[in-house]
């Protein structure tokens, strides 16, 4: 690849953001290049476009190009009780602070399609807590949130889930809250008494409450060093002290501008604790 | 080179990882003037002790890497378990979940891509022994942006197929022994 063609993809790029950006008001600019590039070029490849600008023409003009790009622009990999070791942590670390408190609000930001929030409200069921529970599942990806709210997983995921759910310390079955068939699993409704699912960005939208806990696993790794100082920032406004947010495995805050707003809570799992700062 | 040298090496390997840079990362000085990222198949659900294992043998620091680590000459940064690693410039690593790539993530494909788009002629590309064909790609990526390129020789190699997929992508690169990577890279390390 020469550099000036290399130059001339990335102008696409930019001007492909904008574009999503002008005219659906979806704000990928700040995003991590280097994902965004690999994705832009699978849709590319995949769906047949010469260049990139080429496919900046088609999403400006046919709106049903939209919910394609989102599809690879948002990643929606996932699963339930994904690290058991992290769910074990909130069980037995965070899940006894919790039950101090008459009511508790969750956030799960950047759900996508629901894996990480059915897990927490198991948990929380398993532990008596789900009913004095609300949990709030956002997301960017109105397809990603609506797959969340059927809570519809394949059959074959099942095993995996189950395996996890039990490393996880799991004191129930998770056969006892779906039922399947014609290889797909649908989650019992009643798991969803208590939970708002809901359209919101942490790159454009604001905080919109208190919350005892955020869980926002592998969403910010998409985001570029500003954008993440943004939308943990949202996390610490959202977080009275001594309240909780977890983040992926390989996430840090060691790299925030908001660092000294959290402490360590389970150093290993990601599990920090809001201070007073 | 100069302590001022420009560039990174990337390292991929699989099958028989840990012996083959064994005998590569502890020879390195702790004056060696570059990052090194190594892109080694670790299972998806267990942490992985490579970094802690060659912390402790080498002279370089080795470290696993967290999203937006930043990068540092002489750092020995390792992928982590089931994330793809990436590059956002020559100072800043991204990791990504990713589906699997040639059912690997981490895959050494995707991180080498993204190397020679930040590196470009600066970057050096290792292929070492592996099972599989991951790497072939992303070693002639490097190549095709003018950097050095260089895999094991496949009858040195404890599994061949990697290193035979890297050559056939990439019949320039310069097939090594590994003793011979070790020597070139003390020879750029100034």
């Amino acid at each position: 690849m020469t550099e000036a063609f290399e130059k001339v993809e990335d102008i696409e790029i930019r001007l492909l953001l904008e574009a999503l950006y002008h005219r659906y008001h979806y704000d990928f600019r700040s995003y991590a290049m280097s994902s965004v590039r690999r994705r832009l070029r699978q849709v590319r490849d995949n769906l047949g476009f010469a260049t990139i600008s080429a496919m900046q023409e088609r999403v400006l003009h046919d709106p049903q190009m939209l919910p394609i790009m989102l599809r690879y622009l948002t990643v929606q990999v996932s699963e339930m009780f994904r690290d058991p070791s992290y769910f074990r942590a909130i069980r037995e670390t965070v899940v006894p602070h919790l039950r101090t408190y008459p009511s508790l609000k969750v956030w799960i930001a950047g759900c996508s399609t629901g894996e990480e929030l059915y897990s927490l409200v198991i948990l929380f069921r398993e532990e008596g807590l789900e009913e004095r529970t609300l949990f709030y599942a956002t997301d960017i990806n109105p397809e990603a949130l609506a797959q969340a709210e059927a809570g519809v997983y394949e059959l074959e995921r099942m095993r995996l889930f189950t395996e996890n759910h039990r490393q996880a310390g799991g004191k129930t079955s998770l056969s006892d809250y779906y039922h399947s068939g014609y290889n797909r699993c649908v989650l019992d409704k009643s798991l969803r008494r208590n939970v708002v699912f809901s359209d919101h960005s942490l790159v454009t939208d604001q905080v919109f409450g208190e919350m005892h806990l955020v869980s926002c696993r592998n969403v910010m790794i998409y985001f570029d060093r500003v954008l993440q100082d943004r939308a943990v920032g949202l996390f610490k406004d959202s977080l009275p002290r001594n309240a909780f947010l977890g983040l992926g495995a390989k996430e840090s805050l060691r790299f925030s501008e908001h660092a000294d707003a959290f402490r360590d809570f389970v150093r290993e799992e990601k599990i920090y604790q809001r201070t007073g700062s | 080179m100069t302590s001022t040298a420009k560039g990174a090496v990337i390292i991929g390997a699989s099958a028989g990882a840990l012996e083959a840079l064994s005998l590569i990362l502890p020879a390195l000085p702790a004056t060696f003037p570059l990052p090194i990222f190594v892109i080694v198949h670790v299972p998806p659900h267990k942490p992985s002790v490579l970094a802690d294992i060659f912390n402790a043998k080498c002279r370089l620091r080795a470290i696993e890497v967290e999203d937006k680590e930043p990068i540092e000459p002489g750092v020995i940064y390792f992928a982590p378990p089931n994330y793809h690693m990436l590059f956002e410039d020559q100072s800043s690593l991204a990791l990504s979940n990713e589906d699997e790539v040639l059912f690997s993530r981490p895959s050494i494909d995707v991180a080498f891509e993204s190397a020679a788009e930040v590196w470009g002629a600066e970057l050096i590309g290792i292929i070492l022994t592996g099972a599989n064909q991951d790497g072939a790609r992303g070693l002639q990526a490097i190549s095709k942006a003018g950097g050095t390129v260089i895999v094991q020789n496949p009858e040195d190699a404890y599994a061949k197929a990697m290193p035979e997929t890297a050559i056939a992508f990439s019949p320039q690169a310069q097939v090594l022994s590994i003793a011979d990577i070790s020597a070139y890279l003390m020879s750029n390390s100034g």
